[in-house]
């Protein structure tokens, strides 16, 4: 078959690339090498068009004991020999075409990018996005996303322990499912992505190699000119069985000391962990395909080198210790098969039945390598003219706020997440301390290591839309702040970049300055980020999603007398609230769900003052002073406030004497704030170290045994505003 | 007394069953593989342990599979002695399985995977215990003439109530029949429950229940 830019240009790569693999084979490639590149060069692997702003991300430092993307996860050292790994990763596009399976293979995924490295996970988390959940359409993908992660993650036997779900109307075609784990490793005991040693076997173990999710890197729907490819599954199937055999089997295997180097099959398969192995190594390998075994007959070469069936490993074994490592596979009844060894000259050289199939060099498939890198152009979008137009005082002011408030907390985005998060498994490991005592964060007792982990994914993309530069510094922040209010210390980030088209400018745009922003909220909290993943086309025929960088960050406990838990304690206890109150209320859930407004800035953010505020926080629960702490978000202090009651049903009785209007200060969502709770002897001693640290501090009022009370006004029963919260979201789910 | 604990392919509440007895309660534990027959180290005064988790992914009926291991074999002879063995969760399906225990466990009413902390209690105990459940496949079923067996011979060791100990089949979180959430055998020496006592041993975890549980089954 002739190899033409046409038929480049069918596997998604462009002309200009096609003429670069031509110059760096020095030949024309054939159809199988052409697959190689056209996976290997996607945006999913190569990172083509974001590693150029990725780089200007505070990538090492801090606690990181590897550099942001050398290996599978971030690593970053916990104290007492251990090490704390992490990662974030999409599995959006999976996940809108069949969402069971897509989110299902996203937690199976994520988890295997954790283990390669030697650690084991000990909590997971997600970051969920959908269009309007009273659409027919939406509670399908969330009952199937739901299931599927459940699914997965309880069998596999890792808590999801904690996450965020949105319901915004540009999520309808593209839901976001992203889906982070977090694990424990001895440091020394890490295993690395890289091939090494001339001669040394390359063993590739678990199940079996199938068709399924051929080119779900690069092909998504692009014609192919080998037949029968219309009828290739789009979607990877889970198996979280075998993925735990896998894990148990990998961790022993490391123990045998044979293990060279491990690394995952995900994203196009074979040929990228291959090549990344051999190129992070400066070695080749010599691969005979014919050896992998395969769950359909007659698979072509790139139909096995592209193939992303899931649950398998690709592991470089020391000549002479291949016996210990067989046994170890055997004892959990994996298949395991001996494929090929390590070379010298840094070819990939794939063989079918003793033919040369491919031949390409590993270094010029991988991102640093050869693989190209884009400057894109960008401008500011077009919208930002009707944000600009925001005039607040065009909105009417609450007079009403009981009857708003009563709304406010039915609203998905802030309503009780019940119906989600009771389909996950969250106590396996009995290690996850917040599910009665829960905080503004997860924290976990990583076994062993005498501390706790203290973890988080956070992002409003609302404010992200209204202003990427701002949003982007937001979700790094709110991510901080939970963890600083939890007790603990942050130390570093992992990244979710969803956006639309990068080849429109406007999305660009968006995306440049979201990272921005994220760099310099990260360079603030000293949080480097140690990885992630990009989602690009995240983009329907009206449009894109609103841009959604979701933050993973890890916060470190080592004395789980400093945690701190977000809900009230006591009747009589005085509530505090820590930061200042602005005349804000835009891109509030209020503004945008209750009058409709589609158009308004990011709230108010100074990243100074969030720091200090976080500061602050952070030396009152040290100190002791303080009895819970929950920040300010979605919905406002009102919410913050009716949320602090429902873990002990406890009321409050608060009043307030303002210039600010009502619905900017009980439902405004400017931030660097932090609701306090302390006995009333503390009160002084905070108040003086508010009024030392210039931090704003207002004594609010008091906790009560379960009734509500807002400027004298009667507002019921704690109680009665649990059943809303909690019961909204199954309302509208039942039809009700 | 000794403890051993049955590692399938697929469990994934051993290690925490494991925590709790080793280190909580302060026991000794062997971890026995599936694969393995040999109980020899074990009198009937010890207890085994079958533990949580989706043992051989449960992609049969749950338990189905793991009853045939070659140390369910060794299992069943030891309980046929008058060993002590006790099952939680998938180790309950596994014992009902076996037919050490009557009845089946079938997917939960709400056909949904459910965990949260949930009261269980007896006639012997003066306040409920919470404890948490993880399960999709938690539905205690049996038929009438085995129910009222259970009834009569006092082998229902815990139903599903509310936070105060009241029987209320809205504190049922799985539709198990007349809210059973485990049982054990005539003689009193194997017990099922679908709860996860393990979970709740821990000071840490703010739950010390699960200790209470252990003490009556006569393990602490």
């Amino acid at each position: 078959m002739e190899i033409t830019v046409k038929a480049a240009e069918a596997l998604r790569l462009t002309a200009e690339e096609f003429e670069l693999i031509k110059q760096k084979l020095g030949r024309t490639p054939n159809f199988t090498e052409l697959c190689t590149f056209s996976a290997m060069w996607s945006e999913h692997c190569s990172y083509k068009n974001s590693i150029k702003w990725l780089k200007t991300l505070p990538r090492d430092g801090g606690r990181m004991l590897v550099a942001a993307g050398e290996e599978n996860a971030g690593l970053m050292d916990m104290g007492n020999g251990f090490g704390v790994v992490f990662k974030i990763e999409s599995h959006n596009h999976p996940s809108a075409i069949e969402p069971f399976q897509g989110a299902a293979t996203g937690v199976g995924g994520i988890q295997r990018d954790i283990f390669t490295m030697g650690a084991r996970p000990i909590a997971s988390l997600n970051s969920l996005r959908f269009g309007n959940l009273k659409d027919q359409k939406t509670q399908r993908l969330l009952a199937g996303v739901v299931h599927g992660i459940g699914h997965y993650g309880n069998c596999f036997g890792v808590p999801t322990v904690g996450g965020e779900v949105y319901f915004e109307d540009c999520y309808h075609t593209n839901p976001l499912v992203n889906a982070m784990s977090v694990g424990i490793v001895k440091i020394g005991k890490t295993i690395s992505a890289t091939a090494e040693g001339l001669g040394n076997p390359v063993f590739f173990v678990g199940s079996a190699t199938g068709k399924d999710g051929i080119g779900g890197a690069s092909f998504a729907s692009a014609n192919i000119t080998e037949e029968s490819t219309e009828e290739l599954p789009a979607v990877q199937v889970g198996d979280p069985f075998q993925e735990k055999k896998l894990l148990e089997a990998c961790l022993e295997v490391i123990e045998t000391g044979a293990v060279v180097g491990m690394q995952d099959m995900g994203a196009a398969g074979i040929i990228c962990s291959t090549a990344e192995m051999s190129a992070k190594g400066g070695v080749g390998m010599r691969i005979d395909l014919d050896k992998v075994p395969t769950r359909q007959k007659n698979m072509k070469a790139w139909e096995l080198l592209l193939s992303e069936s899931q649950e398998r490993m690709l592991i470089v074994v020391e000549k002479g210790k291949e016996a210990a490592v067989l046994a170890v596979f055997d004892k959990w009844d994996l298949p395991c098969s001996e494929i090929g060894e390590v070379t010298n000259d840094g070819l990939l050289n794939f063989y079918m039945h003793g033919e040369l199939e491919a031949s390409v060099p590993a270094y010029e498939l991988v991102l640093g390598g050869g693989a190209p890198q884009y400057t894109r152009e960008y401008s500011e979008p077009a919208y930002f003219e009707k944000i600009k137009a925001f005039d607040m005082n065009a909105i009417a002011d609450v007079t009403d706020l009981k009857a708003v408030t009563e709304q406010i907390i039915q609203i998905p985005n802030i309503a009780s997440k019940r119906w989600v998060y009771v389909q996950y498994d969250s106590m396996v490991g009995a290690a996850n301390t917040s599910t009665n005592a829960p905080s503004d964060a997860a924290i976990v007792m990583a076994k062993g290591t005498g501390k706790a982990l203290a973890m988080t994914v956070d992002c409003n993309s609302k404010y992200v839309f209204a202003n990427p530069y701002v949003g982007g510094m937001i979700a790094v922040a709110e991510a901080a702040r939970n963890i600083v209010c939890s007790g603990a210390e942050p130390i570093g980030v992992t990244n979710c970049l969803n956006f639309g088209n990068p080849y429109n400018p406007e999305v660009y745009y968006q995306f440049v300055k979201a990272v921005t922003g994220m760099g310099d909220a990260c360079r603030k909290f000293n949080t480097p980020v140690t990885g992630g993943n990009v989602s690009f086309y995240n983009q329907h025929p009206e449009g894109a999603v609103y841009p959604t960088p979701t933050i993973g960050m890890v916060g470190i406990m080592d004395d789980f007398s400093t945690r701190m838990t977000l809900d009230y304690k006591q009747a009589g206890d005085q509530i505090l609230l820590i930061g200042a109150q602005q005349n804000d209320i835009a891109s509030s859930e209020y503004l945008h769900k209750l009058k409709g407004v589609e158009y308004s800035p990011a709230p108010y953010f100074e990243l100074e003052e969030e720091f200090a505020v976080q500061h602050f926080v952070a030396a009152i629960i040290r100190e002791k002073h303080i009895q819970s702490a929950h920040d300010i978000s979605e919905g406002g202090l009102i919410v913050t406030l009716i949320e602090k009651g429902f873990n002990q049903n406890l009321g409050f009785d608060v009043a307030a004497t303002t210039n600010l209007r009502t619905d900017a200060y009980w439902l405004g969502e400017s931030q660097s704030r932090v609701v306090v709770t302390c006995s009333p002897q503390e009160v002084a001693a905070i108040q003086q170290k508010a009024a030392d640290a210039n931090i704003p501090l207002t004594v609010l009022g008091t906790v009560t045994t379960g009734n509500i009370a807002l400027n004298g006004a009667d507002w019921g029963n704690i109680s009665s505003w649990k059943e809303k919260y909690d019961t909204a979201i199954e309302k509208i789910i039942a039809g009700a | 007394m000794k403890f051993g604990i049955v590692v399938f392919p697929g469990s994934n509440c051993d290690r925490d069953m494991q925590d709790a007895l080793q280190n909580d309660l302060n026991k000794e534990v062997i971890m026995l593989w599936h694969k393995d027959e040999d109980l020899s180290m074990f009198t009937t005064d010890d207890y085994i342990v079958l533990p949580g988790g989706f043992s051989f992914g449960d992609y049969l009926r749950c338990g189905a599979i793991a009853r045939f291991s070659p140390m369910m074999q060794s299992v069943i002879a030891f309980a046929n002695k008058g060993g002590k063995v006790l099952g939680v969760c998938n180790g309950f399906q596994v014992l009902c399985e076996s037919g050490l225990l009557p009845g089946t466990l079938l997917p939960n009413g709400n056909q949904q995977f459910v965990c949260k902390n949930v009261y269980i209690k007896n006639d012997s105990l003066p306040k409920a215990l919470k404890i948490p459940i993880a399960h999709g496949d938690g539905r205690y079923y049996a038929d009438d003439k085995v129910l009222n067996e259970l009834e009569a011979n006092n082998q229902i060791i815990f139903r599903y109530t509310d936070e105060f100990g009241n029987l209320d089949l809205s504190a049922n979180p799985n539709g198990a029949i007349r809210n059973i959430a485990g049982i054990c055998n005539k003689e009193r020496t194997v017990f099922g429950m679908m709860p996860h006592p393990e979970r709740a041993t821990t000071p840490n975890l703010g739950n010390l229940d699960g200790v209470e549980v252990f003490r009556l089954f006569g393990m602490n």
